[in-house]
């Protein structure tokens, strides 16, 4: 048959030159890059714990790891203001931390205790903060990119100046409300700022099996939304990408559209062997664009930190994160009477 | 102390596994990400990942080994300045660390917590909804749903009302007139046909605080949508422990209309019925159909509000009083009667109390019940009702399985078994996709002469 024929064609059509990806950075400042390595190491510490304790029968269910992609949402909050919201699917526990919710409470809500952000009735995937202005931790694909633009419609009804930060992933962003969403964000001109991190896969199924165009920042063009690939590995890039995105939302100009570039080290959740990708893959990544140990190197070669101070700050974070991991295991499980709480408010 | 390593669970399900191949070996240095060995789950192998840095120390299970239970000790790691002496110091039988242990069958589910007295028919009369001498005004539908919703919007800023052609073409069925004038177009918007979409960013703005009014062009398009109708409005108060409650709600003509076929002529009542979080209201009056909506609009709940096409231009007597509101799930007796209870709610309300009044000719008294309010549902009132009549129907549009119907014929047999003179019968929607042509349209609904049946079956009477 011709399909062989034209799948070679369509190939041919699609897949991003590199070339594009946006590498403008903010020149950071030593307080700049310590405290950049200082957010991204937390998250990497808490969840190779959280990976240990689902080890352990301590978390159940389904753990989604956010290893390898923690530049991006730590870059993005360093751009942020107070009253910002955050947005994202269930790979969560990365965007929880950088919104400053206590570790503590994190943990604790991964292993169902009573002392988690949810009483220990969300879990992994389904977590809030009210007070830090993160509206989950959302389980189905793609649910949080119209709930998001809900958020970003309450800021501008309301006349404040804040914008709303919508994370999704690349196989989320062939959901259909994602157009739906994207259509009526660019129509009312919402201050929405859509980061989809493109780690390259959608559970096994890699872009370029999902997406017939694989350049994912062109997906708002018949929108009129401007959109651009960026170094999602560079924490550095992620914040100057950040801050064109959110002074064009602030200024009433509507949605934008950043396609991180990014890597997951891990399987798609704990179990997942992935088998879809070879190793050395996931080694290259890690060995040439990790975006830790690229702060690391910065920090070393600029002659910015020593290695007895990194070293300290690795210490006192792995100090956060084994607090964090023995609370989550000596705090009680919700009292059994929770299970008949927080179904309705007060009629 | 040397670092113990024990064996991970892999998966949701996985007890033990093999141990397919150790990565390093004894001596090998390891950082925190190393590979250390492979395993092989119930699912799949898997690499295990180091969590902790050092050396290597012992391999406590070798490679090759079988059925590893989940935590059992299977390697030791020297820390920093450790040297081998310090693994003496640990028992290779050293219990594992917290192993968690399946978790025990709680000995009793804690009761959901309710009223526990028991239900009675109380001595004196309960007071009515709307006091004697309350002055009325007559009212289409259409009009106090209108009324209900600029009236709440006038006292909140937060509330707003979103959906197809609500503002510029004042509402498909014309619920918004005059809406859009009085409240500009920052307050009353016309969406895109885009029900998933719009019905997410509505439940998105609850979220952040808002009050939006989700107006469906027809419930029939909300299949569209009921993700965000139920994973997150409904569950979100739940999962989040309390910390975000959404005010919303979601309203538009519901079940049959008149000769718009299978897509367009189905009862959601029983669907969303079914779930915890959500309120789920379903008038009949156009009295009902304001207090409710404004009760609707208030309350900080996710609610599901019913209306009915055929009824939007039923005229009523309605309150001409100031913020006159209608507490949800409380349940209306429309008409008293001793000899048989019939509870419906929407159109159903109509075939209920013409068959009444036919009965009522043979001389038997039906007691018809109003529930206007389906979750949660008025099981007192009900039960109280059947106590004192022994005998009940529930007459609805919707289809028979899992219906509302099932539901208070449940309640019914489990509260006031030993009142009950005959089995609960029910007039329900056939079941069958609901036809076009006119005379099967017909047939597929309930009528009044099915309610009079089933009532003369129940008291035996015909
Ligand atoms: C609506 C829906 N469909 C399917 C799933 C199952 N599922 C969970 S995650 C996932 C892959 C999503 O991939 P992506 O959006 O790239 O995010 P990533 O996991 O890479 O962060 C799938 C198919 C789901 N949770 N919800
Ligand atoms: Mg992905």
């Amino acid at each position: 048959m011709a399909a062989s024929a034209s799948g070679t064609a369509k190939k041919a059509a699609k897949g991003t030159s590199r070339a594009q990806v946006n590498r403008t950075i903010v020149e950071f400042d030593k307080d700049q890059e310590l405290h950049a390595y200082r957010e991204m190491l937390l998250i990497r510490r808490f969840e190779e714990k959280a990976g240990q304790l689902y080890g352990m029968g301590m978390i159940g269910g389904f753990c989604h790891l956010y290893i390898g992609q923690e530049a991006v949402v730590v870059g993005m909050q360093m751009a942020a203001k107070e009253g910002d919201q955050v947005v994202t699917s269930y790979r969560d526990h990365g965007h929880m931390l950088a919104c400053d919710m206590d570790p503590k409470g994190v943990m604790a809500e991964l292993t169902g205790r009573k002392d988690g952000y949810s009483k220990g009735k969300g879990g992994s995937m389904h977590m809030f903060s009210r007070e830090k202005n993160f509206f989950g931790g959302h389980g189905i694909v793609g649910a949080q990119v119209s709930i998001g633009t809900g958020l970003a419609f309450a800021n501008k009804y309301r006349g404040n100046d804040n914008v709303s930060f919508i994370y999704m992933g690349d196989g989320a962003s062939n959901q259909g409300q994602v157009y739906e969403s994207f259509n009526m964000a660019k129509l009312w001109n919402l201050p929405a700022i859509y980061v989809i991190e493109n780690n390259k896969y959608g559970m096994g199924t890699s872009v370029e099996r999902s997406s017939s165009n694989t350049d994912l920042s062109q997906r708002g063009i018949s929108f009129g939304i401007p959109g651009e690939q960026v170094d999602g590995m560079d924490v550095r890039a992620v914040m100057a990408a950040a801050e064109r995105a959110i002074e064009w939302a602030r200024e009433g100009k509507g949605p934008y559209i950043l396609e991180m570039i990014t890597y997951r080290y891990r399987g798609h959740s704990m179990s997942d062997p992935a088998k879809y990708r070879s190793k050395e893959e996931v080694q290259k990544m890690r060995n040439e664009h990790d975006p830790i140990e690229q702060v690391r190197q910065r920090l070393i070669d600029g002659g910015l930190a020593s290695e007895d101070e990194l070293k300290a700050i690795d210490k006192d974070i792995r100090a956060i994160v084994s607090d964090s991991a023995d609370f989550a295991q000596t705090n009680p499980e919700p009292d059994e009477s929770e299970l008949w709480t927080d179904i309705y408010m007060p009629l | 102390m040397p670092i113990k390593v024990l064996m991970p669970a892999l998966s949701p399900t996985m007890e033990e596994g093999n141990l397919a191949k150790w990565v390093k070996k004894e001596g090998d240095k390891i950082e925190i990400g190393d590979v250390i060995a492979e395993i092989e789950t119930d699912k799949a192998t898997m690499e295990v990942e180091s969590v902790d840095e050092g050396t290597l120390g012992k391999i406590v299970v070798a490679e090759g080994a079988q059925g590893v239970k989940v935590n059992e000790l299977i390697a030791l790691i020297l820390e920093e300045g450790e040297d081998a002496s310090a693994l003496d110091s640990v028992s290779s039988d050293a219990a594992p660390a917290p192993a968690a242990e399946a978790p025990a069958a709680p000995a009793s589910v804690p009761a959901e917590p309710k009223s526990a007295a028991p239900v009675t028919v109380p001595d004196v009369e309960d007071e009515p909804e709307i006091p004697a001498g309350t002055p009325m005004k007559t009212q289409t539908v259409r009009e106090a749903l209108r009324d209900g919703m600029a009236e709440e919007m006038r006292r909140d800023d937060d509330v707003f009302l979103i959906g197809e052609e609500v503002a510029q073409y004042q509402g498909a069925y014309k619920i918004s007139q005059g809406m859009l004038e009085e409240f500009g177009e920052r307050r009353v918007i016309d969406t895109p046909i885009t029900e998933h979409g719009f019905t997410g960013l509505a439940a998105g703005a609850a979220m952040a605080g808002l009050r939006p009014i989700v107006e469906f062009m027809t419930f029939n398009f909300a299949m569209q949508a009921i993700d965000h109708i139920i994973n997150s409005s409904a569950k979100t108060l739940y999962m989040s422990g309390g910390q975000i409650h959404n005010p919303i709600v979601f309203r538009g003509p519901n079940g049959a209309a008149a000769r718009v076929a299978a897509q367009h002529s189905q009862d959601y009542t029983a669907w969303y019925s079914q779930i915890p979080g959500l309120i789920v209201v379903h008038p009949y009056t156009a009295s009902d159909y304001k207090g409710l909506i404004k009760s609707a609009i208030r309350t900080n709940n996710p609610v599901v509000f019913l209306e009915n096409e055929i009824l939007y231009g039923h005229s009523f007597d309605v309150p001409d009083v100031e913020d006159f509101t209608v507490p949800l799930g409380k349940a209306r007796i429309a008409r008293k009667g001793s000899d048989v209870t019939i509870v419906s709610f929407g159109m159903g309300m109509q075939h209920s109390l013409h068959a009444a009044e036919e009965l009522a000719k043979e001389g038997i008294e039906a007691e018809v019940i109003d529930l206007r309010t389906i979750r949660p549902l008025d099981t007192e009132t009900i039960i109280r009702s059947v106590i004192k009549t022994g005998r009940c129907v529930v007459v609805e549009e919707g289809w028979p399985q899992a219906s509302t119907a099932s539901e208070v014929a449940f309640r019914v047999m489990d509260q006031a078994f030993d009142y009950l003179d005959a089995p609960v019968a029910r007039v329900c929607g056939k079941d069958v996709p609901m036809p076009y042509a006119s005379n099967l349209e017909k047939l597929a609904l309930p009528n009044v002469a099915e309610v009079i049946a089933a009532v003369k079956a129940v008291t035996y009477t015909a």
